[in-house]
């Protein structure tokens, strides 16, 4: 009785659940198969065998690999940076007392709530000013620190004990000495949240690099992919490679760090 | 003595002189503020300087005919009469109120019925819910190429599905009655998986001893679901309503790797509007003032969002 009910549930689930996936298995399939299988109609729905021109195309192009490279340096200074500045702010908010930190703190929340449209035109003035339109500076810059960052630090050090700070203090420890080797190595959690979200947000950004940038050889790989679609439209399993490559250092972060990502979702807004 | 950090936490001395001593705090005061301008200066310096400083920026630049190259000219409010009377912009509010409208219910609605569905204890459920999210760490840009591919009129897979099913291909991304449809469905694709997470963790705050009651009570699963777990729900409910209303106005990404805003402009939203305005025919000006009237639009919501939660809250309090 009670086998035959879950097996009930299953035969819901399972389609279900294969209806998100299948889009993307479709993505991996398309990226191996020859261009023969996938311009024909009806095309294949599987690959015959596993054909990697489609991959090799895309490595060899001299930008592609340029575009991956500008990605990662973009993604892994942002993470760096959020989570340096992110704890510093985070902490002086949370264990400081100083005029104004109110009315700071206020303000950078204020500006978690501003849409990115009504900014993105001043920004790139700001950007062209300090001359850094059409380099990785203008991707880098506006990314070093979120508000995100500091307040989920904040949220996080608010709620640690204080008493060991304190002894620390007592004993002639400097602020900075307390953060670095007492409070920070307590405060893995909101450190890998902090990562895996500006990892995520950075990657997968396409509105700012297409606005920033102009010459292809500073392309990320996100604006790379959109060029690249409307080049390559015979070389569709090329364009699919190109995809999985762009999709998969993600899918690899999330794979790793399920359980926090899942966790820092859910808790990023519902504990305002 | 006075050199040392002083815990905030602790009481004054007593023993010390009260002026040397507030001399002291004082001066401890302005040091504990000048380490505290350290560690949040350059916070400070991004965050205001790329964020409010725009914001104000935008507002002039909204007053003001700009090209972002020559030297603009101030015309008062002629930018915002100007667009009240741009039918091209009726058409991207228009787009934009339809594809929210769309969005934002079929989310909250799936996102619940696949969290009620997944809430039980299964074999491979832990897989489930994985494959159900995972389209949500996939960026806008990659789905948008995805799509365009599998909805490629000519050689996409979905035609040769319908061809199977023995319907006539369709243009999809290129049929003017279908792109928004179908970009609201590539968007429920991701979306649909934070609404799930979300809900799911609510779902267990749902208290286990009222749900059995009521069900020793006789309560069937439709009454329990409506009595008991639909109420736990309502602020979660609340946050992603405004969360998914703010995603949905600020779609961008996936229509312009898609459609560009085509076909006839049937997918041109208000963000892709901006876009156009600033960084296409160069008129700046206009484009700020079109995203000023998004951002007013997301402040209302916001407080209407607000003012409802507060209300909750405050019934919720009664309750307790």
């Amino acid at each position: 009785m009670r086998t035959r009910k879950v097996s009930g549930w299953h035969l819901l689930l399972a389609p279900l659940a294969l209806c998100f996936a299948l889009p993307l298995v479709w993505l991996v399939l398309s990226s191996v198969m020859t261009n023969a299988e996938i311009n024909r109609f009806p095309p294949a729905l599987w690959p015959k065998g596993i054909d990697l021109g489609g991959y090799r195309y895309v490595l060899g192009n001299a930008l592609f690999p340029r575009w991956f490279a500008n990605s990662l340096l973009v993604a892994s200074v942002a993470v760096g940076s959020n989570l340096l500045f992110g704890a510093l702010g985070g902490y002086a908010f949370a264990r400081m007392r100083f005029a104004g930190s109110r009315l700071l703190l206020g303000l950078m929340l204020a500006t978690m709530v501003i849409p990115f449209q009504l900014t993105m035109i001043p920004t790139f003035l700001v950007m062209k000013e300090l001359g850094l339109i059409d380099t990785l500076g203008a991707l880098i810059v506006p990314s070093l620190v979120t508000p995100f960052a500091v307040f989920l630090f904040r949220q996080f050090f608010l709620s640690l004990p204080r008493e060991m700070e304190e002894a620390a203090w007592i004993d002639g420890c400097s602020r900075l000495r307390v953060l670095f080797s007492i409070v920070l190595p307590l405060a893995r959690p909101a450190l890998a949240t902090v990562a895996v979200l500006t990892f995520l947000s950075t990657w997968n950004d396409l509105s700012w690099p297409l606005i920033a940038l102009n010459h292809d050889t500073q392309y990320t790989l996100q604006l790379g992919l959109t060029t690249f679609q409307g080049q390559h439209h015979t070389r569709w399993s090329a364009v699919m490679a190109g995809n999985v490559i762009t999709v998969l250092p993600v899918l690899v972060a999330f794979l790793l760090a399920q359980k926090t990502f899942v966790q820092s979702l859910t808790s990023s807004g519902l504990k305002g | 003595m006075s050199t040392l950090p002083r815990a905030i936490t602790l009481a004054p001395q007593a023993a010390v002189p009260p002026a040397a001593a507030r001399r002291a705090a004082r001066r401890r005061a302005r040091r504990e503020t000048a380490t505290a301008w350290g560690f949040i200066g350059p916070a400070v310096v991004v965050i205001l300087g790329l964020g409010i400083v725009p914001v104000l920026w935008s507002l002039l630049l909204s007053f003001r005919a700009d090209d972002l190259v020559t030297p603009g000219r101030w015309v008062g409010l002629d930018n915002y009469r100007a667009l009240a009377e741009d039918p091209g912009f009726h058409t991207a509010v228009r787009n934009t109120l339809l594809y929210t409208a769309l969005y934002v219910p079929l989310s909250l609605v799936g996102g619940l019925a696949l969290a009620l569905a997944l809430n039980r204890r299964l074999r491979l459920i832990g897989l489930y819910r994985t494959l159900v999210f995972i389209p949500f760490v996939v960026s806008a840009t990659a789905q948008g190429v995805l799509f365009s591919f599998i909805l490629d009129p000519e050689f996409g897979v979905a035609n040769s599905l319908l061809h199977q099913l023995g319907i006539s291909p369709q243009g999809f991304l290129s049929d003017p009655d279908q792109a928004i449809y179908l970009l609201v469905l590539i968007s429920l694709w991701s979306g649909v998986g934070f609404c799930v997470v979300v809900y799911l963790a609510a779902l267990q705050d749902v208290p286990p001893e009222l749900v059995e009651s009521a069900r020793i009570d006789g309560a069937g699963r439709a009454l329990i679901l409506r009595h008991i777990v639909l109420p736990t729900l309502t602020p979660v409910t609340v946050f992603l309503l405004l969360w998914q209303v703010i995603t949905a106005l600020q779609v961008f990404d996936l229509i312009y790797v898609t459609t560009k805003g085509g076909p006839l402009g049937s997918t041109t939203v208000v963000v892709y509007f901006v876009w156009q305005q600033a960084f296409q025919t160069f008129t700046a000006g206009y484009g700020a003032a079109a995203a000023y009237v998004l951002a007013v639009a997301l402040m209302v919501v916001g407080a209407a969002l607000r003012v409802v939660r507060r209300r909750q809250s405050r019934t919720e309090g009664v309750v307790r």
